[in-house]
């Protein structure tokens, strides 16, 4: 049996009485490239400072590759990186010698070869010798993905990674990422970018109110909970909608040529083509329109607003 | 890129790189951290030493300038370790960049290790320099030259750890600052710095034995000119029992890492 990259039991936490993660438990295979979405204060970054040791944990457990990460924390943090979705950075020095430095906390001699790699492949050459303050916020970015991958861990943490970054830098981080995770390293990302999120990862969990209350595969995800609209252009008008077209919902426009129609994704288009013909509709033309992530993550976090 | 099996992972090594980034943010302001503090206590010497030092005796046998100028040593030494431990350590925190520190397998004694060892460099440092200056306006006798040591490092690993405790505890600038000014400041001003406490009027002479600095610069003034107000086992004992109990403060503030985790 495989050992995962990441369980998480039972865990949860509070601030002052109100709870931030409540009760939550899964797994991350090793090699995933899973993804953790909820709305702000969803108890995400709660559940990462957990997980990469900024936060005590309230109460539950945390395994990272079989390790406890409260009683064998120096074995788990060596196998963990973290970028922080705060920019943090210490000023004093330069970035080629925080980078040094880093390695160093995690007690792994300076690797003159990955660190060269990591500086080259994310742009920061121009920049290595300027101090802290003196960079540009995009370039902060880039530095804390270096810093997080300097010792080579198994597992690495993105909090956020794309807040407020450009297009450029977003695509380049995305493409390391993806290159990373080919060559083994687990990859636990949360965003906001939903898109991005559909396109990388593997697995998602979407958490509300602390809670976990979606964890599928994506393509699960999209398949079960995403929603079709097929928009049929008629050539005759029609003054109403026809009825029992087994559509979760159904909508005709002022003109009544333009017939919007939203079937769940497992339902069958065929059925519905069969059932417009049948009642002897002239369709001018058919537009398909598939639901992503965003729709399915709006609607899944709104009724969790209703009940949490 | 998962060849970390193959790096060796060495356990001394967190502390060793936090003590080289802690040696190397104090020499890379060296301006405020070494130059400001030397300057303040040439100063000190210069209007003690070569002004009005030349009209002040308060210690029979030796010059104003030699009575003053152990306390002066043993000022930059406190003001340095005090002040090197307590604004790193804060400025982490009030940056959020301890979570650096925070994720990676440093261990509490590592962490107070690397901020003690390089604040006392930096104190013993400015010490030592403050010592060479004083060297220009008066020559010391050096009675018991490894007391006088062994009583430098222990004020400056006694002050070390009350900087981490004032850094962990601190809200804010202003209350850091009011560590140095309403407590080290009076603290060693009234612990005979610049006075034998003998010479002061009966009540103010016991109060000043509350003082816990007056036995630190009693100490290091006897074991630099072989006279003091007090026994120096006193002296040993009462600032090692000091560092001890803020030693065993500032380890359960970090073991737990009160205030440096939610």
């Amino acid at each position: 049996m495989t050992i995962p990259a990441l369980a998480i039991h039972n865990l949860s936490k509070e601030f002052d009485g109100a709870i931030a993660v409540n009760d939550i438990s899964f797994t991350i295979e090793p090699g995933e490239i899973f993804g953790l979405l909820g709305p702000n204060g969803a108890g995400k970054s709660t559940a990462i400072n957990m997980i990469g040791g900024v936060s005590r944990i309230g109460s539950g457990s945390i395994e990272i590759f079989g390790a406890d990460n409260q009683k064998d924390y120096r074995t788990t943090r060596r196998m963990v990186g973290v970028m922080h979705q705060e920019i943090v950075i210490d000023n004093f020095f330069t970035i080629d010698q925080a980078l040094r430095l880093h390695a160093g906390y995690y007690g792994f001699r300076d690797d003159e070869a990955w660190r060269l790699q990591l500086i080259d492949r994310l742009g920061l050459k121009p920049h290595l010798h300027k101090v802290m303050i003196k960079l540009s916020g995009g370039m902060k970015r880039r530095f804390m993905i270096a810093k997080a991958l300097i010792h080579k861990p198994r597992l690495l943490i993105l909090d956020e990674p794309t807040a407020g970054v450009d297009v450029e830098l977003r695509h380049t981080l995305w493409d390391f990422v993806r290159e990373i995770n080919q060559q083994g390293t687990t990859i636990l990302l949360t965003t906001h970018y939903l898109e991005e999120a559909e396109q990388m990862c593997d697995r998602l969990a979407i958490m509300n109110h602390g809670k976990v209350i979606a964890l599928e595969s994506t393509k699960t995800l999209l398949q079960e909970l995403g929603t079709r609209t097929i928009i049929v252009h008629l050539q005759e008008p029609i003054t109403q909608a026809p009825e029992n077209l087994c559509c979760q919902a159904t909508d005709l426009d002022k003109t009544g040529t333009l017939l919007q129609l939203t079937l769940s994704a497992s339902q069958p288009t065929g059925d519905l083509l069969q059932r417009l013909c049948e009642i002897g509709l002239s369709i001018a033309d058919i537009e398909t329109r598939s639901a992503g992530l965003e729709e399915i993550f709006l609607q899944m976090t709104k009724a969790g607003r209703v009940e949490p | 890129m998962n060849q970390q099996s193959d790096n060796t992972y060495h356990s001394w090594l967190p502390f060793y790189t936090l003590l080289k980034k802690e040696i190397r943010r104090f020499l890379r302001v060296a301006s405020q951290t070494l130059v400001t503090p030397v300057i303040t206590a040439s100063l000190y010497l210069f209007i003690f030493g070569a002004t009005l030092g030349e009209r002040i005796s308060v210690l029979e046998g030796f010059s104003y300038a030699q009575f003053v100028i152990p306390g002066l040593i043993l000022m930059g030494i406190i003001n340095n370790s005090f002040a090197n431990v307590a604004s790193s350590l804060f400025m982490s925190r009030y940056l959020g960049s301890i979570v650096d520190l925070l994720v990676t397998p440093v261990t509490p004694t590592q962490f107070i290790m690397a901020y003690t060892l390089a604040a006392m460099l930096r104190g013993l440092a400015v010490g030592l320099v403050v010592w060479l200056i004083s060297c220009l306006f008066a020559t010391l006798p050096w009675a018991h030259p490894f007391a006088a040591i062994a009583l430098a490092c222990l004020a400056s690993f006694l002050f070390a750890q009350f900087g981490i405790i004032a850094a962990v505890y601190a809200d804010n600038f202003d209350t850091l600052s009011m560590y140095t000014n309403f407590i080290i400041l009076p603290l060693i001003y009234l612990g005979g710095v610049f006075y034998p406490i003998s010479i002061l009027p009966p009540l103010w002479a016991k109060l000043s034995h509350l003082n816990p600095l007056f036995y630190l610069i009693d100490g290091f003034r006897y074991a630099i000119l072989g006279v003091g107000d007090l026994s120096f086992v006193v002296s040993f004992c009462t600032v090692t029992a000091m560092a001890l109990g803020l030693f065993a403060w500032a380890a359960i503030l970090i073991a737990r890492s009160y205030r440096l985790r939610n």
